[in-house]
């Protein structure tokens, strides 16, 4: 099994510097529009929130609906300022942030919603060596009795309504939600509709957001680092303002 | 029983649409899509026989059931597909009344099974014979007889939690200390929702009951009334790891209806972007099958290799996982012969650094031994279950949509390759299956930058008009099939998808059975199957 020791040694250090330093990498994000006001021509925006018309639509892209159609995207005939970078998680409230004792060891329990697979090979992409979170105190635990951080993907379907619950309330307090993706913020394309939910946050409380369809590795550690206090929050532009919510 | 055309898939067909006509003299064929499409008005009497000799006689593998309600009336169409030559059957039965009762095929039809269960749980159709309808989709919170997907009966209102009792599957095992071990919906680090309940008596998995659907989005309902570039979204989205597979199923779907000519660049184009989303796939399965076998080092160097596929995927066309390029009528954007050079070198060196992995673990003993018959599929089983991809081809059925019914620039003058396959059908037969095809896509692409044709990607803007049409494709799991109609208004009237995970997990069952505990989810692994694909 030496060939496999050796293997490993000769390939290097692959992990990023992220967030010691930013990550420069071609291809680690697809980016968001900005909240520019811009035009598109092909098809509606699903994600604006200025209903236009079916030729020139003016829109005003809301970031947490966004889901990556590029329909806006200045290679599409858009005009929208378009932004790189991954740092989009947002916290929702001022108290969503866990404190410092859970800084550099934090366990955290995925649950996937409903997710369409992307969010959740994003979500395992987290854990291999090239953002290896294990470096920044971050574990998986199979069992959420372990866990202080639930992460979340998918609209949260009929079906996943009671498991999703269940595992929230497995959980010992203090605890924090992370919802991310477009689905588990406002339903993506699906809901809601008479089976898909518009979300984690009508499910559970959640703390913090992250957009994205799906959010890039680099925004789910900046995720996981804003629940527990080692990155500011991201300002949403045209966040839905939410009213505040009793913590467990 | 099988016939002896199932067992030898290179012996000559005969013309197989004469061969239909001939004892079912009502059966017109077409070209559809560019393929024979062979339309037989079924009778609830032979409608099983009819079925039988289409699977059994002509070589035909059951793709989808499809039931519409048009007019007050049940459209129910069984739909079969076969190669080049013998194209599609669709055997097309109605059907009148708030309760038909229509035979079941599933007998002579086994593929047909889940079809008939899903149907009469989102429909309310009875199948008549079939043994196991009921709870299926659906999960217990809803009544049963609720039928969301008949038009004008979606219950809007919200679900009551406190109406939830469990569900119960039959037992088979009668043996003293047999118990039924639990896993799911919410289990291991990062899995997929999905219940499975493995009858034991203790070391070994005597008989396992899946439990699917807890992702059901109700996409084909959702996409009903939709304008058909907000259903691609959908088509891009239920399934994010196959997204450019099946949006280039629903938009063939779409321009076939629409006789939209795809500009001979979007064309090849499509087949670039096809093939590697394929090649990534098949890494990202290969880091499965190795982390399932804790291998870690194997795991990490294959997880690399898929990251950087990915980063590659993001640098060169925006999107991770290919979002946004399929468009109704060809491609958002160009993807410049250059940008498709560097694509192919960069997919070359990583296919490079796969093959090394691959030999690497073509040595270790210790991960052999957790492949090397487990989770074995016999070649009839196979057949009976109509299983399709890397399965079906693991275990000796060299099927493939991309030669046997070639769409977007696929066929035999143009790219094509050889089927690969395995008799084994075990989790290392799938593993090769995964390894050769990953390395076959990135020749594909090669062929395809060196000979790209110039011209525009996308063809003039057209309405929708109404019609109904089948598309398919080849996802990196296997077939998929997308029917589209749209109604008078351009808008979708029904949009039904077969997916490739749908059809392999109804025989994932074949594989685990008869093997120990330890043995599951490395099965699972190398099957490579998505329950958001199953789902819907």
């Amino acid at each position: 099994m030496s060939k496999w020791v050796w293997k490993g040694m000769k390939t290097g250090k692959k992990t990023t510097g992220y967030p010691d330093v930013p990550e420069t990498a071609a291809g680690v994000s697809p980016g968001l529009p900005e909240g520019a006001t811009g035009t598109i021509s092909a098809g509606r925006c699903p994600c604006s929130t200025d209903a236009g018309s079916q030729e020139t639509q003016r829109m005003k892209p809301d970031i947490r609906r966004c889901l990556h159609c590029f329909r806006c995207h200045p290679s599409r005939s858009g005009q929208p300022d378009w932004q790189g970078g991954y740092e989009w998680a947002a916290a929702t409230a001022a108290d969503a942030q866990l404190g410092a004792a859970f800084s550099h060891s934090v366990h955290l329990r995925v649950v996937d919603a409903g997710a369409c697979d992307a969010c959740i090979s994003e979500v395992k992409q987290i854990g291999k060596p090239y953002y290896n979170i294990h470096r920044l105190g971050f574990f998986l635990t199979p069992t959420p009795r372990h866990a202080d951080v639930l992460l979340v993907v998918g609209p949260v379907p009929e079906n996943m309504v009671l498991p999703l619950k269940k595992t929230f309330d497995a959980m010992p307090a203090p605890k924090r939600v992370v919802a991310a993706g477009t689905c588990a913020l406002t339903g993506c394309v699906f809901g809601p509709n008479f089976t898909a939910g518009s979300g984690v946050a009508d499910v559970i409380p959640v703390d913090v957001e992250v957009p994205g369809c799906p959010p890039p590795p680099l925004a789910l550690v900046h995720a996981l680092l804003v629940a527990v206090g080692r990155k500011p929050s991201a300002s949403m532009a045209e966040k839905a303002t939410k009213g505040e919510r009793s913590r467990p | 029983m099988e016939t002896e055309r199932h067992d030898d898939a290179s012996a000559p067909r005969r013309d197989v649409p004469a061969a239909i006509s001939q004892w079912a003299p009502r059966a017109v064929t077409q070209i559809r899509g560019g393929v024979p499409w062979t339309i037989i008005e079924g009778r609830r009497d032979e409608l099983k026989d009819l079925c039988r000799r289409l699977t059994r006689e002509l070589g035909y593998s059951f793709a989808t059931l499809v039931v519409e309600e048009i007019r007050f009336e049940w459209h129910i169409n069984y739909i079969f597909w076969g190669d080049e030559k013998s194209g599609f059957v669709q055997v097309a039965l109605r059907a009148s009344g708030a309760q038909p009762r229509i035979p079941s095929i599933s007998v002579p039809v086994h593929a047909a099974d889940w079809h008939e269960r899903e149907t009469e749980d989102l429909f309310g159709l009875v199948f008549e014979g079939h043994p196991r309808l009921g709870d299926f989709v659906l999960h217990g919170h809803r009544p049963e007889g609720a039928t969301p997907m008949r038009s004008g009966s979606i219950d809007e209102g919200t679900v009551s939690q406190e109406k939830i009792s469990p569900w119960r599957p039959d037992r088979i095992v009668r043996a003293p200390g047999a118990f039924l071990m639990s896993i799911g919906p919410v289990y291991s680090d990062y899995a997929e929702s999905a219940r499975f309940l493995l009858e034991t008596v203790g070391e070994d998995v005597i008989r396992v009951i899946p439990r699917l659907f807890y992702k059901y989005r109700g996409l084909e309902k959702a996409a009903q009334g939709r304008d058909p570039s907000d259903v691609l979204l959908m088509a891009e989205r239920f399934s994010g790891t196959s997204a450019i597979a099946h949006s280039l199923a629903f938009c063939q779907a779409v321009e076939t209806i629409c006789k939209a000519k795809v500009p001979p660049r979007a064309r090849a184009l499509r087949v670039f972007l096809a093939e590697l989303e394929r090649c990534r796939h098949h890494v990202g399965a290969i880091t499965e099958i190795c982390g399932s076998t804790a291998l870690a080092v194997a795991t990490s160097q294959a997880a690399i290799l898929e990251e950087e596929l990915l980063r590659l995927c993001c640098q060169h066309t925006g999107h991770r996982y290919l979002f946004g390029l399929n468009a109704l009528g060809g491609l958002t954007i160009d993807l410049p012969d250059e940008t498709c050079r560097h694509l192919v070198g960069g997919v070359q060196d990583i296919l490079r650094r796969l093959l090394e992995l691959g030999e690497m673990l073509r040595f270790s003993s210790s991960f052999l031994d957790r492949l090397e018959e487990v989770g074995a599929v016999s070649k009839k089983d196979a057949l009976a279950y109509g299983l399709v991809g890397p399965v079906a081809r693991a275990s000796g059925i060299s099927r493939d949509l991309r030669v046997d019914l070639p769409y977007a620039d696929y066929g035999p003058d143009r790219v094509t390759f050889r089927v690969p396959f395995e008799e084994e059908g075990d989790g290392y037969a799938r593993l090769r299956i995964f390894i050769t095809e990953a390395v076959q896509s990135a020749q594909m692409m090669q062929r395809v930058a060196q000979t790209l044709p110039r011209g525009e990607v996308r063809c003039p803007a057209f309405s929708a008009e109404p019609g109904a049409a089948l598309g398919w494709s080849e996802a990196p799991r296997g077939a998929t099939f997308h029917w589209v109609r749209i109604d008078k208004d351009g808008r979708l009237a029904r949009y039904r998808v077969t997916t490739p995970s749908f059809t392999n997990w109804h025989g994932f069952h074949l594989a685990a059975e008869d093997f120990a505990f330890q043995d599951f989810p490395i099965i699972m692994a190398t099957f490579g199957l998505s329950n958001a694909e199953c789902d819907r």
